[in-house]
């Protein structure tokens, strides 16, 4: 596996954010602000048919409706939705018939993140969806794919291919309806990424997409669809970076999985968005909306986050457990740092008999920042036999961060059990002496005993990633001791 | 080498506003091992402690010369590399790191101050099952999380595997033997006279006779009210255990 991370200069490898460059390039872009007529240009750039137009309009119609929610322990100054630019494009980007002629300086890019696009450069195991601000730029191992009949390719791909399944399933899980930011995406969405399982087949080998934002003003809305059919497995892992900006980008994804009777969907994201600098100037703003619906008997939806960056994240992958025996799972490691503010956990619904669901949360705070982890559990009265179980454990660093935890619990059913246990701690004195009389520096004292501390999450990804999931934590806690 | 290993000259150590030692002399030489005795609250663990840079400590005046540099100014891990180890009284747990990836972390930390290349993943497998087999000590053990559950015994054996992989010049051995039954001492201490060579030394700090009769130590100081008022060959640890300390005060 070649997932390492590049150190492509001088200067980005001074640069406590590592990927924070920028990729000069000429962009399309749709015209700045919100209005019918930039639906239509997105809707029509990627030549879609009407029926997505229609729905993505009446997305909008909704949207001008709703209100931005203020629920969450965010804070944060009033977000201008007609000062963003909700389309661009690598200009050359618009028919391409091969990875071959993607322009050099993209593939440089993605090279620098460590992820080798060009077939010729994959050792082996993974195959990746590269999505560039607006626009998927190719997906490799696609023909390697096909011969199991898995569908790997890029959301505007998958319309065009396969409009019946698009249409099948498109908002089937987070409604067009759903909440603020859901919406929006519904209606501004440019790409992401599809995927589909056939039944009975063990997807041959982990599906992935890299997400960048490179354009500045941009949004990022991007959609991916999931669907595991009858007693398939898929291993899916997403990742994120975006360059160092002084003002705010937005990002506000769509994450739908379908789970049908006895498939499993194991969906892992490593999240480094550009988090702002010392002092909380710039960084992304990431609005997500993830839901996996078990949809039939004896499935299987596990969520397993990393998420180090973003100024803001609010995002609460859930699970829908519709079928009898199924199950969901969240494993979530949230790292704060300087003004981060995280306010994320997950909601795991139980509806069918026999359902179950574990949730495992470690957050890290330091610096000055905020950590909430949020999370509703909720039995349906017909969801006999049904079990959760939760662990929230808080880490802090610092004396000036936070770290709250909010479950919400409601049971309907007195045969099934909820289970909920909540730990805070700072990292002990003791501790951190008993490493630095053995040798490591305090911030080698401080990575080992935070990846220690989210050990449990960290064995749950893919193991090449366990590995640069726990780089990543390193870098995101750097500076945290004085 | 020539001189002295390490050279504490008038050393005085304040825990707040008190003063613990009061001017405190000490010398130990290469290839020596030294023991350090005395009644509760008389010192020691503070002494260990700022030996090894502790800051919750404060030097007030005096110095420590360790391998002919001034450490009072040195951070803990800077000590460390210089090669000196404390095994500590109470070794602390971290959860959720195996002994083994804690092994291979402070091993190679100390590799690299030192200019060192990093073992690869086998020589260093292969090299700490070596030390491990010395104190009896299985590849499931090094599977654990660090003290996390282990017994008392289990802990001070940990320490003594991280000495050993370490391989400092000067150790410091805090109370090493509390907590130990007679076959875990048997193992450790035949693991530290094993590792004596003429590049290194010891310093144990004990309440028991135990551990030195084990280690036979050429020199034994009291110490007494933050100083060292006695020092002599080992039939002092045998007129303390007949007497108590109470001829020193």
């Amino acid at each position: 596996m070649n997932k390492k991370i590049n150190k492509p200069n001088e200067e980005d490898f001074n640069n406590p954010y590592e990927f924070g460059f920028e990729t000069e390039i000429e962009s399309v872009f749709a015209p700045k602000g919100l209005n019918e007529d930039v639906i239509r240009f997105i809707s029509d750039k990627k030549e879609e048919p009407k029926w997505l137009l229609d729905w993505r309009l009446d997305s909008y119609k909704r949207w001008l409706k709703m209100k931005e929610p203020n629920w969450s322990s965010l804070r944060y100054p009033k977000i201008d939705y007609q000062d963003t630019y909700y389309f661009s494009a690598p200009k050359e980007t618009e028919k391409l018939k091969s990875l071959d002629e993607v322009d050099p300086k993209l593939i440089e890019t993605y090279n620098k993140l460590g992820i080798p696009l060009k077939e010729q450069e994959w050792l082996a195991g993974v195959a990746v969806d590269a999505v560039f601000d607006s626009v998927s730029l190719g997906t490799t191992f696609k023909e390697k794919l096909k011969e199991d009949g898995v569908i790997f390719c890029s959301f505007s791909e998958a319309v065009k291919e396969h409009p019946e399944i698009i249409k099948k399933y498109l908002g089937t899980v987070v409604p067009n309806s759903d909440n603020f930011f859901a919406t929006l995406n519904s209606a501004v969405f440019s790409d992401g990424s599809f995927v589909y399982i056939p039944p009975g087949v063990t997807c041959p080998m982990e599906l992935s997409t890299y997400f960048r934002i490179n354009a500045a003003g941009t949004g990022q809305f991007e959609r991916t669809l999931l669907i595991a059919d009858e007693d398939s497995y898929v291993s899916y892992l997403e990742g994120c970076t975006a360059p160092m900006r002084d003002e705010h980008q937005l990002h506000a994804a769509v994450v739908e999985l379908v789970a049908l009777k006895g498939a499993e969907i194991k969906y892992s994201t490593v999240q480094n968005w550009y988090p702002g600098d010392e002092n909380g100037k710039g960084g992304v703003y990431n609005f997500v909306t993830k839901r996996g619906d078990c949809r039939g008997d004896n499935s299987k939806i596990s969520w397993t986050q990393v998420e180090t960056g973003s100024a803001i994240t609010w995002k609460y992958p859930s699970c829908v457990l519709k079928g009898d025996n199924s199950s969901g799972e969240f494993h979530s490691i949230a790292i704060s740092n300087n003004y981060q503010q995280v306010d994320s956990g997950t909601k795991m619904l139980h509806l069918g008999k026999n359902t179950k669901s574990r949730i495992i949360s470690k957050g890290v705070s330091s610096g000055s920042s905020s950590n909430t982890y949020r999370g509703q559990v909720n039995i349906h009265p017909k969801s006999e036999n049904s079990r959760n179980f939760t662990q929230c454990d808080s880490l802090l660093l610092t004396g000036n961060c936070s770290a709250t935890t909010i479950p919400y619990v409601e049971s309907k059913n007195k045969t099934s059990t909820i289970e909920h246990e909540a730990t805070s701690s700072k990292i002990s004195e003791d501790q951190l002496f008993y490493c630095l009389q053995r040798g490591l520096d305090e911030e080698e004292a401080i990575a080992l005993i935070v990846n220690g501390f989210c050990k449990e999450v960290l064995q749950k990804l893919p193991m090449e990633f366990a590995v640069e999931a726990q780089k990543l934590l390193e870098i995101s806690l750097e500076g945290s001791v004085g | 080498m020539s001189g002295n290993l390490l050279e504490i000259n008038d050393l005085h150590v304040n825990a707040g506003e008190k003063e613990i030692l009061k001017g405190l002399n000490l010398s130990i030489p290469f290839n020596e091992i030294h023991a350090i005795m005395g009644p509760n609250g008389s010192g020691k663990s503070v002494l260990s402690n700022v030996l090894s840079g502790n800051e919750d400590y404060k030097v007030t005046s005096g110095q420590i010369i360790f391998k002919n540099e001034n450490i009072i100014e040195l951070k803990p891990n800077e000590i460390s590399n210089l090669g000196l180890f404390m095994a500590f009284q109470y070794p602390v747990e971290i959860p959720g790191v195996t002994l083994m990836n804690f092994l291979k972390t402070i091993h190679e930390a100390n590799r690299k101050a030192n200019g060192l290349e990093k073992l690869g993943p086998s020589d260093f497998l292969k090299y700490v099952r070596e030390k491990a087999a010395i104190l009896g000590i299985n590849d499931e053990v090094l599977k654990r999380q660090l003290n996390v559950g282990f017994s008392g015994g289990e802990k001070k054996r940990n320490e003594t595997l991280q000495l050993l992989v370490l391989d400092p010049v000067l150790t410091i051995l805090d109370e090493t033997d509390s907590g130990l039954d007679v076959d875990a001492l048997d193992i450790v201490s035949d693991g530290i006279v094993g590792m004596k060579n003429e590049e290194n030394s010891f310093l144990v700090v004990t309440h028991y006779k135990k551990l030195l009769d084990k280690l036979r130590p050429s020199k034994i100081h009291i110490l007494v009210d933050g100083r060292i008022v006695e020092s002599g060959g080992p039939d002092l640890a045998e007129k303390i255990e007949n007497n108590g300390f109470e001829s020193f005060n």
